[in-house]
């Protein structure tokens, strides 16, 4: 991403060229509409289309933190500048009140709104593309029975020549591939409703697949790992980080509950994906894992043998149960990374209180055994706030507590202690970057916005 | 913390030393009350304690020592007691020095709860403060050769017509019987107020915002030990093997105190004692039994409990005939926490045989018996006094932590000893609000007017307050264990479980019974407001379901149904002030009413509010609320209007967020991240309260009012705005999506 | 070896174990009643302070990451007989019930208000979103800051950090 205003230039000419020369960019406008009584709706179907839309995470993008909701005008950043998410509740002047089912449809799977102007990728259609018609239909009818909200949509804000809208069919042209999902009749009906979620609605690789200097997800190296709201998406194929390796129970465990004893809890953008995911089946949760699991493939007996000796370890140390603080306290020692964490982190993280109320054991940590240290530092830095009204994992931000030199000391600590991968490097400047804002970090508070790592129960 | 050695002497003795007008200083009230069955009864707790000493004191310097057996818990009663005295003794509230809840010093007023210590001792200091003064423009006027009615009061003097005066300090030393209060007193007319029912800033805020000592956790005292107790993982479990030689080897230990399974540890530092707690709970094992019920289905585990049924009301043929429409429902309150911002706290000294506990206990009496008896001392050697804590809102951890310190200050004799508990340790072992089920069934008469009223609650006991060394943690877990005392159904004009069970309005036909649970699989006591929280949100909930099925506005409804023209009052003034009438609702928007009597004889309150409900996310945000209040005569308006927004918005949090959690064995809620509360983004935009003021009208309590009404009146303006009725509380977001159609 | 502390502009020598945390030695150590204790976990927010003029929680706060930092509680703010400004707002606006968590509430206000002066209700919500408040002052613990922010521009200047200095 950071060289990605280099190859802007080249990017330009290549989108002006197919853009421009196919004149691929045009689309009809679809006929407004005046906006469908709600209750012509059906009630099945809308609460089908709930459910979608909760795989979908649409609240998340779609929703500012404490504004109404589907009511837009969320800041996404991008390498390219920054996109304000739309209004798509039915207001008339401001939402979608006007758009046809065709519309909405086209929208979905092809990228395109109903006046014809090509939409940004930053919508993800690309994976929106393979959405079957009857599943538009019912998220159609679920937005189209909320509460219309009037908010105009910000403007973008986009390097030249970028806010040329015509030229997003260049780039459609060479990464774009329409759908509906095919099924693969060599694969079960589970695999086949988890693909079909994970790679269409729920659109798990526009964080977790990388992107290339485009912003195009390299189809190549998909689930490889990315990045989102100065988060890592962590490689979900067969390179995940995890030090115990995930397996499809994990999987669907942690998708249910937004948390998994081995993988501790969901924070940053998975946060709000999970807490939505609330409002999904079992069947389909479970489809995902199904999936996701058959991606990563069966874990190397190297990463097998690993993670059975940090399960012997933490199993060995057993659990101490809520109300005990067991943190031991450390010897006193020379090492100020060690002495920063026995003072500042183990009261909760060698508690042995159990996940997700209890600090996750850092021999577990992906985030601590990860390639790249940004989300530990996140976390350092922001902590977890706390969800409004819900039971939540709370952590507290120690960036006003840690100066830079102190977080690179226990981030150094953390990794010799807890992982047996090399030291990280480049901690300072990454810290330093993350407190100044120069990696922009997105840490919503949760008003609005679903991070409960609590289960509704989604019924079938 | 001087003068804890007072205890022992003598009312003769402070008679022959005091040397001044109120001397006599009558620790044996209750003595003195049964002396005085024949008598009239005497207002608020003069019955109780009727010398004059007991609560005013002046010496020959003019110091004016007012003292009080209510404790000051952030309720702001230390400001409206020190109005009351200085409005009738006719001197600056500056002047006053109050000496709150001891019982070395002050009278027994037994605890400081239900929202009576204006109606008790605000009404006795005011009544002897009344007749000091008397007493004074008596004397003086005997001295000044003229008449009492004759004389001017200012700045502690008393001055004749000629321009002779003489100061209190003056005519007290020359005073000195002890005097017994008279059954009527010469109170100063409302009209005539200089200091009463005018706000006056609080006069404990300046040292709270400056870092000044206000709290017991902020006691320090030379020699002083710091003390963490490990507590048993869950209720009930036995300590069956513990290795002390970890701790031991720690520095700065001072000992570990073991009494069968009460376990703690004493450090000169305070992290010292925190560390060597956690090393000691994780060398101690525990044999726990599985006693908790199923969280999930608490109606029927509720329902198992019931040993006895109470009538709390009856009248008329409260059977309901087959043909009328009638409005039926089940309502839930599950366990709630006091969750006080800071865990208990005490500090005990063990001298000569002789302890002092200062403790943010509620009853420094009756915990004084408690603490006495669980050490086998005489209660005459044993001195409470209250330290102010963190807020309460009920029997919280105080007395528990006051049992744990005075524990460990026996072991350790001559030093000091604070105990702070852990938040964790606070969670886990306070004893919570109970459960409630509630259940309804009520009918409209042809008139549109209610004709049946059938109500029954399940609940425990609200009160397990000392009471003995069995209520005490300690004293429980102590190898001499002293077992809880059995819960007893008391059904009084004040109510429990049942407060505020038997509606105030009017209907012919009612039977209101009191399903009694003795049993308490978890620990209770009692919760701000105790049972009038869950009833009033089953009756005001209901009342708007029968307004509906009528066909009528709430608010005429609830008018329709009231005899009580104070009542009435609050409803308009609330209503009228909201707009009601005028009301258009934004979308995702209703609103709700609701209204009671809190204890059915205490302050009035009606409420009117929004509430704006996101479907999608199951959020819920109260946006604006109104309200009217009845409080009697004012003394403090500012000070009601504090009180009553503090009780929305923590009955806001109750109704939208709480509940206790647990598994078989284990309280599970034991801290914030799993007890989560009321946070600033969703606290209201507006809260207003307008004060109906009643001159020369008794005192009424307030501090709880705001309890029952809030939760149903978010309960009716979300049926308002969704069309959809909650029964179970909280209204959690995974209630609300689950209520709500998408 | 002891560990130096700057606490209200005042330096302090402390003898406590570098992992102690912050909040004990501050009333331990030092008799300041200002930071309370509420959780000891970093939950609450009653043992808010300053440190280089960002609200730091000093319950999970280890001297030893401290050292030489510019720290300030409540007491750095005024004093009962001449407040300061964020203190004399909440004195104004009677802005404490139990008053428990009130020192925490003024520190992040504080340290808001340092940062951003026209801090609007919006902007106040969300830096007291932490901290939590038992008795529900909350209405008058907003009105507090605002009177804070309105007394500090009215004092001219930006306000200023007794600790900083
Ligand atoms: S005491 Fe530090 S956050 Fe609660
Ligand atoms: S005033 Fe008591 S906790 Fe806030």
């Amino acid at each position: 991403m950071r060289f990605a205003r280099v190859l802007i230039t080249i990017l330009v000419v290549i989108l002006v060229l197919a853009g421009g020369g196919l004149l691929l960019a045009w689309k009809p406008a679809i006929a407004p509409i005046a906006r469908p009584d709600p209750a012509r709706f059906d009630a099945a179907l809308v609460k089908r289309g709930a459910q979608l839309a909760a795989a979908g995470d649409c609240i998340a993008c779609h929703t500012t933190p404490g504004g109404k909701v589907f009511a837009g005008g969320l800041a996404v950043p991008t390498p390219f500048g920054t996109i304000y998410s739309t209004n798509i509740t039915p207001d008339e002047e401001t939402g979608i009140g006007r758009w046809s089912e065709a519309a909405f449809i086209r929208a979905l799977r092809s990228g395109v709104d109903r006046e014809g102007h090509q939409l940004y990728p930053a919508f993800p259609y690309d994976h929106f593309t393979l959405v079957t018609d009857d599943d538009d239909r019912a998220l159609y009818a679920y937005l189209m029975t909320r509460q219309p909200v009037r908010a105009e949509a910000k403007a973008n804000d986009l390097v030249f020549p970028l806010g040329f809208r015509p030229l997003v069919a260049g780039w459609k042209l060479l990464y774009f591939r329409q759908g509906p999902f095919q099924p693969d009749p060599s694969k079960d009906a589970a695999w086949n409703r988890g693909a079909y979620l994970a790679e269409g609605l729920a659109h798990c690789g526009a964080c977790h697949t990388p992107r290339n200097a485009l912003g195009a997800e390299d189809r190549d190296h998909p689930f490889a790992g990315g990045e989102s709201e100065g988060w890592v998406a962590y490689a979900i194929d067969g390179k995940s980080p995890a030090p115990l390796p995930w397996d499809e129970a994990a999987l669907a465990f942690y998708l249910r509950h937004g948390w998994h004893l081995a993988h501790g809890v969901a924070r940053g953008p998975m946060a709000e994906v999970t807490g939505n995911l609330d409002g999904v089946p079992d069947s389909d949760i479970a489809g995902i894992a199904h999936y996701i699991a058959d991606r990563m493939g069966p874990p190397s007996p190297a990463r097998q043998a690993r993670g059975a000796g940090v399960k012997a370890a933490i199993v060995a140390a057993g659990d101490a149960g809520p109300e005990q603080n067991q943190a031991v306290p450390a010897a006193a020692t020379e090492d100020r990374g060690a002495a920063l964490y026995g003072a500042s982190c183990a009261s909760c993280h060698d508690s042995r209180r159990p996940l997700p109320f209890g600090g996750m054991n850092f021999q577990l940590s992906t985030a601590v055994n990860a390639p790249d240290p940004q989300n530990i530092v996140n976390v350092m830095m922001y902590g977890l706030p706390p969800a409004d009204g819900e039971a939540s994992a709370v952590m507290p931000a120690f960036g006003g507590t840690l100066d830079d030199d102190d977080m690179v000391a226990v981030l150094d600590y953390l990794r010799r202690t807890f992982s047996t991968q090399p030291a990280w490097s480049g901690l300072k400047k990454l810290v330093a970057d993350t407190r100044s804002g120069a990696h922009p970090v997105t840490v919503r508070p949760t008003e609005g916005i679903e991070r409960s790592p609590a289960h509704i129960g989604a019924e079938d | 913390m001087d003068g804890h050695h007072e205890i022992a002497l003598t009312r003769r003795h402070l008679l022959a030393s005091a040397g001044a007008l109120v001397v006599g200083f009558s620790l044996a009230g209750r003595g003195f009350a049964q002396d005085n069955t024949a008598a009239p009864k005497l207002p608020g707790s003069l019955a109780d304690s009727p010398m004059l000493d007991s609560w005013i004191r002046i010496d020959g310097e003019g110091v004016i020592t007012v003292f009080t057996g209510k404790a000051e818990l952030g309720q702001g009663v230390r400001t409206a007691l020190i109005q009351i005295a200085a409005e009738e003794l006719a001197v600056d509230p500056a002047e006053i020095r109050l000496v709150t809840a001891d019982t070395g010093q002050t009278p027994d007023e037994g605890y400081t709860a239900g929202s009576q210590s204006m109606q008790n001792s605000g009404t006795a200091i005011r009544n002897a403060a009344a007749q000091v003064r008397e007493l004074l423009a008596e004397e003086a006027a005997r001295r000044l050769n003229t008449a009492p009615d004759q004389l001017r009061a200012e700045q502690k003097k008393l001055t004749g017509p000629d321009g002779h005066s003489l100061t209190y300090g003056e005519l007290a030393e020359s005073m000195d019987l002890p005097v017994e209060a008279a059954p009527a007193s010469p109170l100063t007319p409302h009209a005539r107020f200089k200091v009463m029912g005018k706000p006056l800033q609080r006069v404990d805020i300046p040292a709270k915002v400056t870092g000044g000592r206000a709290y017991v956790q902020d006691l320090r005292m030379d020699g002083m030990v710091h003390a963490r107790v490990v507590r048993p993982p869950s209720a009930g479990a036995r300590l069956v093997a513990l290795d002390e030689s970890k701790v031991k080897a720690m520095p700065g230990i001072v000992a570990v105190i073991r009494d069968g399974d009460f376990l703690a540890v004493a450090a000169e530092r305070e992290f010292q004692a925190v560390n060597a707690m956690r090393i000691l709970a994780a060398a101690a094992q525990w044999q726990e039994s599985a006693t908790l019920p199923a969280r999930q289905d608490l109606p029927t585990f509720l329902k198992s409990l019931e040993r006895q049924v109470g009538t709390v009301a009856q009248a008329g043929t409260p059977d309901i005939p087959s043909d009328t429409k009638v409005f039926r429902a089940r309502f839930t309150r599950p366990y709630q926490m006091h969750g006080s911002i800071g865990p208990s706290c005490a500090v005990a000294l063990m001298q000569d045989d002789a302890l002092t506990v200062w403790t943010h206990t509620q009853g420094v009496y009756p915990d004084r018996k408690a603490i006495a008896e669980m050490l086998g001392m005489p209660p005459e050697k044993v001195r409470l006094i209250h330290t102010e804590g963190s807020g309460c809102y009920g029997h919280n951890g105080a007395d528990d932590a006051g049992a744990d310190a005075a524990l460990i200050a026996k072991a350790l004799p001559g030093r000091p000893v604070r105990v702070q508990w852990m938040r964790e340790q606070e969670h886990a072992n306070e004893p919570y609000g109970p459960a409630m089920l509630t259940e309804i069934a009520a009918a409209l008469g042809p008139d549109g007017k209610i004709s049946h009223w059938n109500y029954d609650l399940w609940s425990n006991t609200h009160s397990t307050r000392p009471g003995g060394a069995g209520s005490l943690l300690a004293g429980r877990s102590m190898a001499k264990a002293y077992p809880p005392e059995p819960a007893e159904m008391e059904i009084t004009p004040s109510g429990n479980g049942d407060r505020n069970a038997d509606p105030l309005y009017t209907v012919p036909n009612k039977r209101v019974l009191w399903h009694f649970l003795p049993d308490m699989p978890i620990r209770v006591s009692a919760l701000r407001s105790l049972g009038a929280y869950a009833n009033v949100f089953s009756l005001e909930s209901t009342m708007d379901e029968l307004a509906r099925m009528a066909g009528a506005d709430p608010v005429e409804f609830r008018l329709k149904h009231l005899d009580d023209p104070r009542a009435a009052a609050v409803i308009r003034e609330a209503a009228d002030r909201f707009a009601w009438s005028r009301y258009q609702p934004a979308p995702g928007q209703g609103r709700g009413f609701a209204f009671a009597r809190y204890k059915n004889h205490a302050a009035y309150l009606a409420m009117a509010l929004t509430v704006r409900v996101e479907r999608e996310t199951g959020h819920i945000r109260v946006e604006r609320v109104v309200t009217a209040i009845d409080s009697g005569e004012i003394v403090n308006p500012d000070g009601i209007r504090n009180q009553t927004e503090g009780g929305i918005l923590q009955s806001l949090s109750w109704t939208l967020y709480e509940q206790v959690t647990f598994d078989e064995r284990r309280i599970t809620s034991i801290d914030w991240a799993t007890y989560p509360i009321l946070r600033f983004s969703s606290v209201p935009d507006s809260i207003e309260v307008h004060i109906v003021d009643r001159p020369d009208q008794p005192f009424l309590g307030t501090g709880e009012a705001a309890q029952g009404p809030t939760g149903a009146a978010i309960a009716n303006a979300i049926r308002d705005a969704t069309g959809v009725r909650l029964y179970d509380l909280p209204f959690t977001r995974d209630r609300v999506k689950a209520a709500l159609a998408v | 070896m002891s560990i130096h502390l700057k606490v209200n502009g005042r330096d302090h020598a402390i003898d406590s174990d570098p992992d102690t945390p912050l909040l004990y030695v501050l009333r331990g150590d030092l008799a300041l009643n200002g930071a309370k204790f509420g959780c000891g976990l970093g939950q609450c927010g009653a043992c808010t302070v300053m440190v280089d003029g960002k609200a730091a929680l000093s319950c999970v706060t280890p001297i030893l990451a401290v050292e030489g930092r510019a720290i300030t509680t409540v007491e750095g703010l005024g004093t009962a007989e001449n407040p300061g400004p964020m203190q004399r707002g909440f004195i104004e606006m009677q802005a404490a019930q139990c008053g428990y968590c009130i020192a925490g509430m003024m520190m992040r206000g504080q340290a808001l208000l340092q940062e951003n002066p026209k801090a609007d209700d919006r902007a106040i919500r969300e830096a007291l979103q932490f901290n939590l408040c038992r008795c529900g002052t909350h209405m008058r613990i907003l009105q507090a800051i605002h009177r804070a922010g309105e007394l500090m521009q009215q004092a001219g200047a930006a306000p200023s950090n007794p600790g900083a200095g």
